[in-house]
């Protein structure tokens, strides 16, 4: 094992490093553009996206509320800088994980090679592989979004395949007996009859995300982890709580916003 | 295939379902029973040895209990179901395509152009709306979002819809839902339609209704229908032909009355005996024919058994009817009831249900006549051995 890492260190560094810095200049990227703006106009604007997705009052009153009282607690720039790091590997998640898990759906040999290693990422402690991805990407917010995916990523390709196998057979065949090419039967009907079950994996993925955020600031990454560790060192109670509220009130937020409205049924 | 416009011609059509057919089809041949095919091979015989054709404009139901093998043959034709052997011809326009030898395009051509099918659970993609629904296979045969969408209008205003259009399926009852499918088959224009027991999810008056509405959709636009379907009521009301279906084997195929007549093998006759004859019989089959009639020394034709009864012709035709010595008035019947005391003359084609509302209405027995010709009576007794479902013995 030893001697593979410190392969790869030898042989690949450039290739990490290549990863690592246009995945850093990403993320910083965009947390500066979020930044500049001013945060009040952050909060209309999430509060417009509530409106708009959910059409609940409550829902908008909950977020403008939260929103005001993390920026209060002085937490505003943390905040950013973890929910880019939380949308990026979600992003990555998705990218990544729903085209396995429609691959694991249509080849149950390839699902049963996955199983494994599925179980095997999601129930490994983070900290085990948090040691060779900060050898090999560095010290920073690259190796904490990196150990995220890996933590995040099996809910989307489960919930993935589970919603494409479980299509109801007769719209398949309706599909087909149509006259639907592969293409148009996954994007046409496989796709869109599993996108209750595609949701639940990214709110998934999302709030797995979001429980990794304060590992990631173990390894460097920026945002709310980082007053929970300090707080930690420090024995300072009333500093973990503050942080740690506001942590609660983000994931709160990004549940209720990706949660599938009641399609009236 | 000649002249006689064969929409479907199928052929010694073997299907199995399994890993290892032609293990399967080796003991098919040796005369093993589907169970035992099962037990050695873990394959299902689905159809053996199927062999029929479609005409056009034929309603052909495919009739049998579940498990008899009727939705497999159906799922063959659009190529849902693998064929093992045999040959499965479809006309596409002015050519013959053999399903087991088309590729994948041709397949997709069929399907989107000759071929369509309704579904017994509807099978209607509950995220589109009914008009999205109804476009489906416009869609997917490549047509633009403009002109689908005003064909599936269209055919939605046909049964009945069009202030649904943009509803969900499933605020839609199951049988405005099944009306959908119906819309949606339409749209896609083709020759064939394919219905695996569309009705069956319905509640009965539900079900009739819409029967009633095939039958007359199938007036207007002369599809050749293939229909699978459980309830011998349902295939003697709309077929124009029914093929029955057992264990996997086509047992028979005929025309209504000739099922209900002449069944060829005891489990035939079994589901004939449950059928209600006043939607099937017609006076053809039932009457006493004019040669079965004897003649009394007045030349008067007796058409009853207690000899109370008689007509007499003039070439051929009925020229007096009475009862003793009394001659009594006749009426040409068109519909409706009878007149209490006056002979009611039907053709042959007469229902055997407004026969018996004749003969109830005139209380004399109904006198038919063809082009002319005297050609029968019909009596109590004709009527009584048809609703005990025997066959008809002359008097």
């Amino acid at each position: 094992m030893e001697a593979f890492v410190d392969w790869l260190i030898g042989n690949a560094a450039g290739f990490f490093d290549a990863i690592a810095f246009s995945l850093e200049w990403l993320i910083l990227g965009v947390t500066d553009l979020l930044l500049m703006a001013p945060a009040m106009l952050l909060i209309a604007l999430t509060a417009a996206l509530g409106w708009w997705l959910q059409r609940s009052i409550g829902l908008v009153i909950f977020v403008v509320a939260s929103l005001l009282l993390i920026s209060n607690l002085g937490y505003w720039t943390e905040m950013i800088e973890t929910l880019v790091l939380v949308l990026m590997a979600t992003f990555m998640c998705v990218l990544f994980g729903i085209p396995l898990g429609i691959l694991a759906a249509h080849y149950p040999k390839f699902h049963i090679a996955i199983r494994p290693v599925l179980d095997l990422m999601q129930t490994i402690p983070t900290f085990v592989y948090l040691i060779p991805t900060l050898i090999l990407f560095g010290l920073g917010v690259v190796p904490g979004l990196i150990s995220t995916i890996i933590f995040a990523i099996a809910a989307p390709i489960r919930l993935t395949a589970l919603g494409i196998s479980s299509v109801p057979e007769e719209l398949l065949e309706a599909g087909k007996a149509f006259g639907a090419t592969r293409w148009k039967l996954l994007f046409k009907v496989e796709l869109p009859a599993a996108m209750p079950n595609i949701m639940a994996g990214v709110t998934q993925c999302i709030m797995l995300s979001l429980s990794m955020v304060v590992i990631a600031a173990l390894v460097g990454a920026d945002g709310l982890g980082k007053p929970v560790v300090r707080a930690l060192n420090t024995v300072n109670i009333s500093q973990g709580f503050e942080a740690g509220l506001a942590i609660v009130l983000v994931a709160i937020m990004l549940d209720r916003l990706c949660k599938q409205p009641n399609r009236d049924h | 295939m000649s002249t006689e416009q064969n929409m479907i011609e199928i052929e010694n059509l073997d299907v199995v379902f399994g890993d290892q057919p032609e293990q399967a089809l080796a003991l098919l041949d040796q005369g093993l029973s589907r169970q035992e095919i099962i037990d050695q091979t873990g394959s299902v015989v689905g159809v053996h040895n199927a062999n029929i054709s479609v005409k056009q404009g034929e309603i052909c139901v495919l009739m049998g209990l579940s498990g008899s093998g009727k939705s497999s043959l159906l799922r063959t034709l659009n190529g849902l179901n693998p064929i093992s052997r045999g040959s499965l011809k479809v006309r596409d326009g002015d050519e013959i395509v053999d399903l087991v030898t088309c590729d994948e395009n041709t397949m997709r051509h069929l399907r989107t152009n000759r071929i369509s099918m309704v579904f017994q659970k509807f099978a209607l993609m509950p995220w589109l709306t009914v008009l999205e629904n109804v476009a489906f296979g416009l869609e997917m045969k490549g047509i633009s979002k403009k002109a689908r969408q005003q064909s599936a209008m269209e055919k939605l205003e046909m049964v009945g819809l069009a202030e649904w259009a943009h509803s969900k399926p499933h605020e839609l009852s199951g049988g405005m839902q099944q009306r959908v499918g119906l819309a949606r088959a339409f749209a896609m224009d083709t020759d064939i339609l394919l219905m695996d027991e569309p009705f069956s999810a319905l509640d009965p008056l539900i079900r009739a209704q819409l029967q009633d509405e095939l039958i007359e959709l199938q007036r207007k636009m002369k599809k050749t229908i293939l229909f699978v379907s459980h309830d011998l009521d349902e295939a003697l009301k709309i077929g124009s032909h029914i093929a029955i279906m057992e264990s996997a084997k086509i047992i028979q195929h005929d025309k209504p009355e000739d099922i209900v007549l002449n069944p060829k093998t005891s489990y035939v006759e079994d589901f004939v005996a449950h059928t209600n004859p006043l939607n099937v019989l017609g006076g053809r089959t039932l009457m006493t024919g004019k040669e079965l009639l004897s003649e009394d020394s007045s030349n008067r034709i007796i058409i009853d058994r207690s000899h109370e009864y008689w007509v007499t012709l003039d070439n051929g035709k009925i020229k007096e009817a009475g009862k003793g010595d009394q001659v009594l008035p006749i009426e040409d019947w068109q519909q409706g009831d009878g007149e209490k005391g006056k002979f009611a003359v039907a053709t042959p084609d007469i229902s055997m249900r407004d026969a018996i509302n004749l003969r109830y209405s005139s209380r004399l027995p109904v006198l038919l006549q063809e082009d002319g010709q005297f050609a029968g009576v019909l009596n109590d007794n004709n009527f009584y051995y048809a609703l005990l479902g025997k066959h008809f013995v002359a008097d």
